[in-house]
């Protein structure tokens, strides 16, 4: 009873997110990923529903002056699939599309090169960013800054460390504008892009497939056969 | 050519001129050294004979800055980008970081101008061969050395074929090895004709580089002739400049009492 709910969703997390992820051989990153993403929101989401879901009858067991009862577990099983479906395909989008390739689909397909290219940019910077300040870090430490021990020390720690990275990064946008501007971004109009991602036939009837079945998937809820 | 006649520039913001009564040519083709102490201006020249400065930093401009006849002050950005490339002496802060390959990164510029694709690839090809970078382009750019971002930065900027480029200090930041090869590639440019304006602590670059070299103190130029002479006057250490090695070892050789014939 407690998992008929969720039966046909979990069947659809297990086709559209688990096999593909088993099939580009991510999925124990996948499951490992969403899992940490989802841990915090799943486990409230849990622990309210299961104890304080309104006028629920079915006692499970009693834990002092709160009830954990089968209709607040029904629905936070029913929360926690929702949980897993969206944080499984987003990593599962993440795991296996580069964001240069996704960056440049999108620019074939009439995005603006300016926006496509803030797109990326920002994305490739949180691991320059991240490189940046493990430099820095391996710098403040080589000068006596502990970033170790009880949790005021490491917070302490960061403020060295945030304030070099920030600034170093401000210091070199200007740089990077004016390289910007010297290599011809601001050029107006379409660029004739070098290649464009592969996309197979297989693969457009999938995207098309899926965008029927997610209308398909709507209406049937909408009528209550889901 | 490009030409800067009576030249001044001011910072915006500030009251002090950064450049001063600046008159200067380069010609294609022609290599032009510009040496001087930190802060005397070499990097305000190169913004300003890139057209950089003041439309992109804003300041004042006082003067004329013309490359091939054309005001840089008439020109959109990308127009100029097409006759003048700069490259600064931070090789990081060169790559574009949307690039996933060498290839890629230096068709950045030239797919930019609004090239088809087959010119593009044409290009590319062209300048990672006049570089000598050709192994490396399939080579992530953020991976590379030092020395390898820098050659990578040029030529990004040769395949946008500018008919000039203008260098900050473009070793500064480069071990021996890397000099050596931003140092190679460059001779190669300028054999193929490109008008090259390089600003430069580092003497060593200029020899046998440069026909000319301007020696920029406190904002005004405070002497240009060929290098042959610019680089042994005695006046350079008074400007803040560090004569090259082969003119430091004479003249100890000299102070010590002795002769010696250096190659």
């Amino acid at each position: 009873m407690i998992l008929g709910g969720v039966f046909w969703p979990l069947v659809i997390v297990g086709l559209l997110v688990l096999l593909p992820a088993a099939a580009s051989r991510v999925l124990p990153q996948l499951l490992r990923f969403a899992v940490l993403f989802s841990l915090p929101i799943a486990i409230s989401a849990l622990l309210v529903n299961l104890f304080f879901y309104p006028g629920a009858q079915t006692v499970i067991f009693r834990l002092g002056p709160i009830t954990a009862t089968a209709e607040g577990l029904s629905f936070a099983i029913e929360i926690l699939c929702r949980i897993a479906a969206i944080s499984g395909a987003v990593t599962l989008f993440y795991l296996t599309t580069k964001p240069s390739e996704l960056v440049l689909d999108l620019e074939r397909r009439g995005v603006p090169a300016r926006l496509a290219f803030v797109a990326n940019a920002s994305v490739q910077t949180v691991p320059a960013m991240a490189e940046r300040a493990q430099v820095i870090v391996a710098a403040q430490r080589a000068r006596g800054l502990n970033t170790e021990g009880s949790v005021w020390r490491r917070i302490r720690g960061i403020v060295p460390i945030v304030g070099p990275v920030m600034l170093g990064s401000i210091a070199e946008v200007e740089e990077r504008s004016m390289t910007l501007e010297s290599r011809g971004f601001t050029h107006p109009g379409r660029r004739d892009l070098l290649w464009s991602p592969p996309d197979a036939l297989w693969q457009r009837l999938l995207r098309w497939l899926l965008v029927v079945g997610l209308v398909g998937v709507t209406i049937a809820h909408f009528v209550g056969w889901l | 050519m490009l030409k800067l006649s009576l030249v001044s520039y001011r910072y915006a913001g500030t009251n002090r001129l950064a450049l001063r009564d600046i008159n200067l040519e380069l010609a294609d083709g022609e290599v032009v050294g510009v040496v001087g102490a930190n802060e005397a201006g070499k990097t305000t020249l190169c913004l300003v004979a890139s057209g950089l400065a003041p439309r992109s930093i804003g300041g004042t401009l006082g003067g004329s800055v013309l490359i091939d006849g054309h005001a840089t002050a008439d020109l959109q950005m990308h127009e100029l980008a097409a006759l003048v490339g700069i490259c600064f002496q931070n090789p990081y802060t060169q790559l574009s970081q949307v690039a996933d390959t060498v290839f890629e990164e230096v068709a950045f510029g030239a797919m930019n101008l609004g090239l088809d694709r087959a010119e593009v690839i044409r290009r590319v090809n062209e300048a990672l061969a006049a570089i000598g970078i050709a192994e490396l382009g399939e080579r992530d750019p953020r991976r590379l050395s030092g020395g390898q971002m820098q050659l990578v930065a040029v030529a990004g900027l040769l395949a946008m074929r500018p008919r000039h480029l203008v260098l900050d200090e473009p070793v500064a930041q480069l071990d021996p090895e890397g000099r050596a090869l931003v140092a190679d590639a460059l001779r190669r440019l300028a054999a193929a004709g490109t008008g090259l304006l390089i600003a430069e602590h580092d003497t060593d670059l200029l020899v046998g580089l440069c026909s000319r070299v301007v020696v920029i103190d406190n904002g005004s130029i405070a002497e240009v002739g060929s290098a042959d002479e610019v680089l042994v006057d005695p006046r350079l250490e008074k400007w803040g400049v560090e004569p090259p090695a082969r003119v430091r070892l004479a003249r100890a050789v000299a102070a010590a009492g002795m002769t010696a014939e250096l190659p």
